[in-house]
């Protein structure tokens, strides 16, 4: 699914933020990607989501040479292959829990009316049917990150890429949003969760652990 | 992968829904231009419509004839030539009359020398219909009374000399002109093409010459022609009127002269046009510095929609519609605006409203020139964005 081969990534100045990282990940996969903060794992999953370039090695994503591609190939494959969940949620004001799921079609090419339906049906997947017509500043912390992990489903990506997704919640809501994450992978999604709480990395089926910008070790269990 | 246009729309208003007060304010810059530009169009546009109304209503194929001044005497008109002026073929009506220098007064105690500044002409009986005239109160100089010492005041001079109006069953009042009392016995409505006669005392021309010594020759020869004949008459009226010297004959189309005198009032709109542009460019400018404003807020959305595959180009679309439709938004208010203005002034004035289509047109055509060039620079700035730089932003 997803691959990247000896990349590096070094910014103006001489910092090397990744430095001959490899890594692959198979459909299906629940990845934990951890480490303490400044190990690279956030830039780690920016080039993962081709949110940023490397400066050296190659990233494939369904077999295909993200540096390849032209802004506009890049962002399609984004809307298509790719979900993102962040820590802040970044979910749009003026918008009730539909539309911002509805939001991650939009880009997708996907028709206005069906954007509806199946972002009824995504938030109905993570348990938020009754809040559907809800602005985020009328929701809990906890329902504001199941609606962005929602609107990183409802496209049905190849890969969910969640950045710290419990880092803003308290412990019962960030187990509550661990739960569902492990649900959804039974359901055969396959999502890499970038942390620093070693706790949550522990819970998931396979660990990278990252330290100065390369991996410093696996574990599957 | 596009965006169809009702999901651009949407993306478009986004900003603008989250944001109202800003919105309204930014919006208002352009509104007071896109105002200005109609009113200053539309009061003018209005003011030369009642005009054209005013000049239909009161008739466009008058012509004056009067003699030029030569030296300090005028070349008097030959006494043929009213009747001269009635054979040519397209000339429908004529009349004349003659400036007898007598002196009016309203009774013979006041200084001969005093005329209250008005002229006592010698009018032909049938000069009311040829000046589009009508009397205000009792009658006009007829064939039976234009021998005797009876006279008929312009609005002008009626009131100079007291008599606003005539009442049925009290005796006439009487004026004295020269050293003879002659009887009042019309007074005429307000004449706007020839206001000359406004300020005059008509008499009869029989009359003027029995008792007040005039010679006979016409002072002013005013005629009606076919509408489409208008300029052929004109052409030839010089050498009918005077065949021996044409050149000293001067034809006015007294329309002609209410039509420049209303131009002039005109010409300040250039000035408040300019004023517009002016309030249109200041508008642009708080479009472009809300955008801005808004590209910096709003960094975090921007690197999600990226994240959620947006496209460089589609981040432009989304910023330069909110830009137009800002601007456009500006622009209904201020069309709105602007016309309930124009109507309501126009209306005060008893002006028929008249609000040029170009105006309107260009008004919101500029709001969306004006949105398009000030949200050009936000929209590329937005799209330059990396999406981990706008991500980044907290």
């Amino acid at each position: 699914m997803l691959v990247l081969e000896h990349v590096s990534r070094t910014y103006p100045g001489g910092v090397t933020a990744l430095d001959d990282v490899s890594l692959t990940i198979a459909a299906g996969d629940l990845v934990a990607i951890v480490g303490p903060s400044g190990s690279g794992k956030s830039t780690l999953l920016h080039i993962m989501g081709t949110l940023d370039l490397p400066t050296a090695g190659t990233v494939r994503i369904g077999g295909q040479n993200v540096a390849s591609l032209s802004d506009r190939r890049l962002s399609a494959l984004r809307g298509r292959q790719l979900g993102f969940v962040f820590q802040q949620f970044h979910l749009t004001d003026g918008l009730t829990a539909a539309e911002n799921v509805a939001t991650g079609l939009l880009y997708a090419g996907v028709p206005r009316k069906q954007r509806r339906v199946r972002a009824a049906a995504a938030l109905d997947r993570v348990g938020l049917a009754h809040r559907m017509g809800h602005r985020p500043h009328q929701l809990s912390g906890g329902e504001k990150q199941r609606v962005a992990i929602a609107r990183a489903l409802v496209h049905e990506p190849a890969l969910v890429l969640a950045d710290e997704p419990t880092g803003a919640l308290d412990s019962a809501t960030g187990a509550a949003v661990l739960a569902l994450l492990l649900q959804l992978h039974k359901e055969n999604t396959t999502i890499a969760v970038i942390t620093h709480d070693r706790d949550i990395a522990a819970r998931l089926p396979r660990q990278v652990t990252m330290r100065d910008g390369r991996i410093e070790g696996e574990v599957r269990r | 992968m596009r965006l169809g246009p009702l999901d651009v729309l949407h993306l478009g208003l986004l900003g603008l829904r989250t944001r109202k007060v800003r919105a309204a304010l930014s919006a208002l810059g352009i509104a007071i231009g896109i105002a200005t530009m109609i009113i200053v169009t539309g009061i003018p546009a209005s003011s030369r419509q009642a005009l054209a109304d005013q000049l239909s209503a009161l008739g466009t194929n008058m012509l004056r004839v009067q003699p030029v001044s030569q030296g300090d005497k005028p070349t008097p008109l030959p006494p043929e030539s009213v009747d001269m002026v009635g054979r040519i073929g397209p000339v429908t009506r004529v009349s004349a009359v003659a400036n007898t220098h007598a002196v009016v007064r309203r009774s013979d105690l006041i200084d001969p020398n005093d005329g209250s500044g008005l002229t006592v002409l010698a009018s032909r009986s049938d000069l009311l219909p040829a000046v589009n005239g009508r009397i205000g109160s009792g009658r006009f100089l007829t064939a039976a009374t234009e021998r005797f010492p009876t006279a008929v005041l312009g609005s002008e001079a009626a009131a100079r000399l007291g008599y606003d109006r005539l009442r049925p069953g009290t005796p006439a009042p009487q004026v004295t002109i020269g050293n003879r009392r002659f009887t009042v016995i019309g007074i005429l409505r307000p004449t706007p093409l020839t206001p000359d006669l406004d300020q005059s005392v008509l008499v009869g021309w029989e009359a003027a010459g029995d008792l007040l010594g005039f010679d006979g020759h016409p002072t002013v020869i005013y005629l009606q022609s076919q509408e489409r004949a208008v300029e052929d008459v004109r052409a030839v009226l010089p050498a009918t009127v005077n065949p021996e010297l044409p050149g000293l004959v001067q034809v006015s189309r007294p329309s002609d002269a209410l039509a420049a005198k209303r131009a002039t009032e005109a010409t300040f709109g250039a000035l408040f046009l300019g004023l517009a542009a002016v309030s249109l460019l200041v508008g642009g400018i708080g479009v472009a510095n809300t955008m801005v404003i808004s590209v910096l807020e709003r960094r975090r959305e921007i690197g999600l929609r990226r994240a959620l595959g947006a496209s460089r180009g589609q981040i432009r679309v989304q910023f330069l519609t909110e830009s137009i439709a800002l601007s456009a938004l500006g622009g209904a208010a201020g069309t709105a605006i602007g016309v309930a203005a124009t109507v309501g002034y126009a209306t005060l004035q008893a002006w028929p409203p008249v609000i040029p289509a170009w105006a309107v047109g260009g008004g919101i055509g500029g709001a969306v020139l004006v949105g398009i060039v000030a949200g050009v620079y936000p929209a590329i700035r937005a799209s330059r964005l990396t999406p981990t730089e706008a991500l980044a932003t907290t």
